[in-house]
């Protein structure tokens, strides 16, 4: 096994450890701001009730973004020195303004979201959420932006430089607004950020099902779940078109990762859209296929003849990326993506006829619909990524001449060597492991325990509001001046 | 002052302001196993509970800020320091992982493992960032190409200096220890913040010892250490600020100004960190094989242009960042004090 392999893997088993936590954190920031909002507005018991139990899963899932997040920082530098020295110069502005102005503001904010229930107004705290939310997004898009350089570069040119005795090449910026919108960045930024939200709606809704299963927590539970179902079905349709957007905008930028989706070996008329199938490096076809005559065609150019081209004609320009593992993650994360949609949709159909509370096998399926939904954030960036190999970052074919580009298997440091990264492989696998089984103990233990129940006092206490409790409670359990003992937990 | 030194400076202010505020939540790790009961356990947790998340995101963005600034310098030194890297993200998650964990369950076992986590992981890493520090003032074999070509040992113990890194990083360890000692006696009360006060004065004894023995042994041995106060004289000021705020330590825990200790300790942490930027200066790591071969500010930068929209960022950023960083401490002002949502 060599550098190059083991780096890989590391990095793919880092990114998708790390990457659990980021979406679910945006999609349930939004969350946390709307209860947040309402709980401003109305001054209502149940949205502080609510917004204390999420607010509370929310930070679960925050630290341990925050803790796998350092690592992917970290490793650039350590097992791709190379690609560092390459990208550096173009990721420095969006690195620069992701430190400031996402990671800042996200966490300094996130110790009131989180700590700050007693002491400060809920209009602060509201304010808080609301920056913490914000620093998560601003988040996304720099590191978007950065990926999406990575696979479609604008804004930049290729610079010769002599540091001591070496010449290399790299990357220098010319244009910081083109390197931003490069021509991918907008399209996956908003697929991105529609995933982060279908995650977070179908985390809300797995919980809920699960409370209205058990008949726990009812009101709270059938709130949570139609505010979240709402949310799935707008963004579980709206992921569908900027699905079909951007594999248009792949199929412009990046013929041979579209080619890999679609196990495309050879250019065809009239080309076929697999529903599934196995594509075969070997016999140089889809094996096991069933096939659409002429869809991806029409998908791609919009009428059902023109060739959409495969590895035929795009090899000797851009290589071959792995195509088994690109064609099956892109394949199951459009399943999942329509399976979801369509859960969504029925589901809020039989909510409108007022039979989905008593559907219990519905509510069973978004008891587990959750995984698809951390599936699919997953596989599209596996399919992003492994799509775009060999190249680390993609290079430009201009008049047949390929230019610029780097590969990944030229990337990694020069001065690590295998047993080195073995080794951290085993250590990261060892506290991943450790954290997964924690981050499940723990969420299993808050989802348990539940929102704490609704206080009946009413919330603006007059004269009478004060006899009238007081009347309720003879035994005097409640002490209407002292603050009350907080439940330790 | 040209982009390049701008950026020099820019990533020593991030990485003292690392220094000063992970530095005491460290220090209240290192501490950990002096507390006597479960409660003090989680008082000392708890000071540190709401703020240590934001204070690591430093140290992120310094990452960032050196990739950003010196693509050159992060890919060699991450590349060449990889067992450290690994070592340091070890202590870092795990640390993590005790702070977030420990009280989650009642057993009294299944704190104790995470209360030595927390201890554990808060002495390793400063030691590591102190060893880090001290192999780069002593100088690491890199080559003509730029590549870090010795193995984890030639960064603990150089040939030239074998126990200068260790030396950096046990005085990085103390001076912590006693930076999160005075943090610690500004957020407790009653019978633990007077046992506070013995930990001050052994931190700060220790600290001490540690830093004359290592300015003895940089002065004497360290080649370039003194070099470039000739070139910069005013740089004398710096020597003498640290000498005053380190006499200031003992005077103000004397007198018992404990917010004057802590600013002490911190001007202590800034100025050394200043001392060694001075020190390396126009250097960002020193080859050991041949001076030519040095890493400075200019053959490991980035091209002006992207210097310059890192410097427009943190222009507008930076005000905004210090601003909202002093109302969230400003909310977690006093003493400490457990509830429903503390550790």
């Amino acid at each position: 096994m060599d550098v190059v392999f083991l780096s890989r893997l590391q990095f793919a088993l880092t990114i998708m450890f790390h990457y659990l936590f980021p979406p679910l954190t945006i999609g349930l920031s939004i969350v946390v701001v709307y209860l947040l909002g309402m709980r401003l507005k109305t001054g209502e018991a149940i949205y502080e009730t609510a917004a204390r139990f999420w607010t509370r899963i929310f930070g679960v899932n925050f630290a341990l973004g925050v803790a796998s997040g350092i690592v992917m920082e970290f490793q650039f530098g350590t097992n791709w020195a190379v690609y560092s020295r390459f990208v550096g110069d173009v990721f420095g502005s969006a690195l620069a303004a992701e430190g400031i102005f996402a990671f800042f503001l996200e966490s300094g904010f996130l110790a009131v979201l989180l700590f700050g229930w007693d002491r400060v107004s809920p209009r602060f705290h509201f304010f808080a959420g609301l920056m913490v939310s914000l620093g998560s997004i601003f988040s996304s898009v720099w590191i978007t932006v950065a990926n999406s350089w990575q696979q479609t570069p604008a804004g930049s040119q290729l610079v010769e430089r002599t540091v001591n005795g070496r010449t290399f090449v790299r990357a220098e910026i010319t244009d910081f607004w083109a390197m931003v919108f490069s021509p991918s960045s907008i399209h996956r930024l908003v697929h991105v950020w529609l995933a982060a939200f279908i995650l977070g709606a179908f985390f809300v809704m797995s919980i809920a099902a699960w409370y209205l299963l058990k008949g726990r927590h009812l009101e709270f539970a059938k709130r949570s779940f139609t505010g979240a179902l709402i949310l799935a079905v707008i963004f579980t349709i709206g992921i569908v078109i900027s699905g079909d957007l951007q594999a248009v905008n792949v199929a412009e930028t990046q013929p041979a990762k579209l080619a890999a989706f679609e196990g495309l070996y050879k250019t065809e008329e009239s080309t076929p859209l697999y529903l599934f199938g196995s594509p075969s490096d070997e016999e140089q076809r889809v094996k096991y296929g069933v096939a659409i005559p002429g869809m991806l065609s029409f998908l791609v150019h919009r009428d059902f003849k023109t060739p959409v081209p495969g590895f035929d004609q795009l090899e000797k320009d851009y290589g071959r990326p792995p195509v088994w593992i690109s064609f099956q993650s892109y394949h199951i994360m459009v399943a999942l993506g329509f399976l979801m949609a369509g859960m969504a949709v029925l589901a809020l159909w039989m909510r409108w006829r007022g039979t989905l509370w008593n559907a219990r096998w519905l509510l069973w399926g978004f008891v587990f619909a959750v995984i698809p939904a951390f599936a699919g954030n997953e596989l599209g960036w596996v399919a992003a990524e492994v799509g775009r190999q060999p190249w680390i970052v993609y290079p430009t074919v201009v008049d047949g001449q390929v230019t610029g580009g780097l590969k990944t298997a030229a990337a990694v440091s020069e001065t690590v060597v295998p047993q080195e990264v073995l080794g951290s492989i085993i250590m990261f696998g060892v506290l991943y492991t450790l954290l997964f089984a924690l981050w499940v103990i723990i969420l299993n233990h808050k989802i348990q325990h539940g929102p704490d129940p609704i206080p009946q006092e009413p919330d603006r206490t007059t004269a009478a509001d004060y006899l009238e409790a007081a009347s309720r409670r003879p035994g005097h359990e409640d002490s209407m001046t002292e603050p009350k003992e907080a439940p330790a937990h | 002052m040209d982009l390049n030194t701008l950026w020099f400076v820019l990533l020593g202010v991030l990485l003292a302001g690392y220094a000063v505020l992970d530095g005491f939540d460290f220090g209240v790790g290192i501490l950990m196993p002096l507390a006597r009961t479960d409660h003090e356990r989680r008082i000392l947790l708890n000071s540190i509970g709401p703020i240590w998340d934001g204070n690591e995101v430093w140290l992120v963005t310094f990452g960032g800020a050196m990739f950003a600034a010196f693509p050159e310098l992060y890919a060699t030194v991450f590349s060449g320091f990889y067992i450290a890297f690994m070592l340091v993200l070890f202590a870092l998650i795990m640390r993590a992982i005790s702070i977030e964990f420990r009280s989650k369950m009642e057993s009294p076992a299944w704190r104790r493992i995470w209360d030595f986590g927390f201890f554990g992981s808060s002495l390793l890493a400063p030691l590591l960032f102190g060893v880090a520090v001290g192999a780069v003032m002593v100088g690491v074999p890199v080559d003509s190409q730029g590549i870090f070509v010795g193995s984890f040992f030639d960064i603990v113990m150089p040939k030239a200096q074998p126990l200068f890194p260790l030396l950096v990083g046990l005085l990085t360890a103390a001076l912590f220890t006693m930076h999160g000692a005075i943090y610690l006696y500004l957020k407790t009360e009653d019978e633990l913040q007077a046992r506070l006060r013995r930990w001050m004065y052994h931190g700060f004894g220790t600290f001490l010892v540690l830093y004359i023995i290592t300015t003895i042994v940089a002065l004497a041995t360290v080649p370039h250490a003194a070099a470039n106060f000739e070139a910069f004289p005013w740089a004398w000021a710096l020597v003498i600020l640290s000498v005053l705020a380190i006499g200031n330590i003992p005077r103000t825990i004397f007198y018992n100004k404990p917010g004057q200790t802590f600013v002490s300790s911190s001007i202590v942490i800034i100025a050394l960190v200043g001392l060694v930027g001075i020190a390396l200066f126009p250097n960002v790591l020193v080859s050991s094989l041949s001076d030519a071969w040095n890493l400075t500010i200019y053959n490991a930068a980035s091209s002006p242009k992207t210097l310059g929209i890192m410097a427009i960022i943190a222009a507008m950023g930076m005000p905004f960042v210090l601003a909202y960083t002093a109302v969230i401490y400003w909310t977690y002002r006093g003493k400490v004090r457990l509830g429903a949502h503390s550790y």
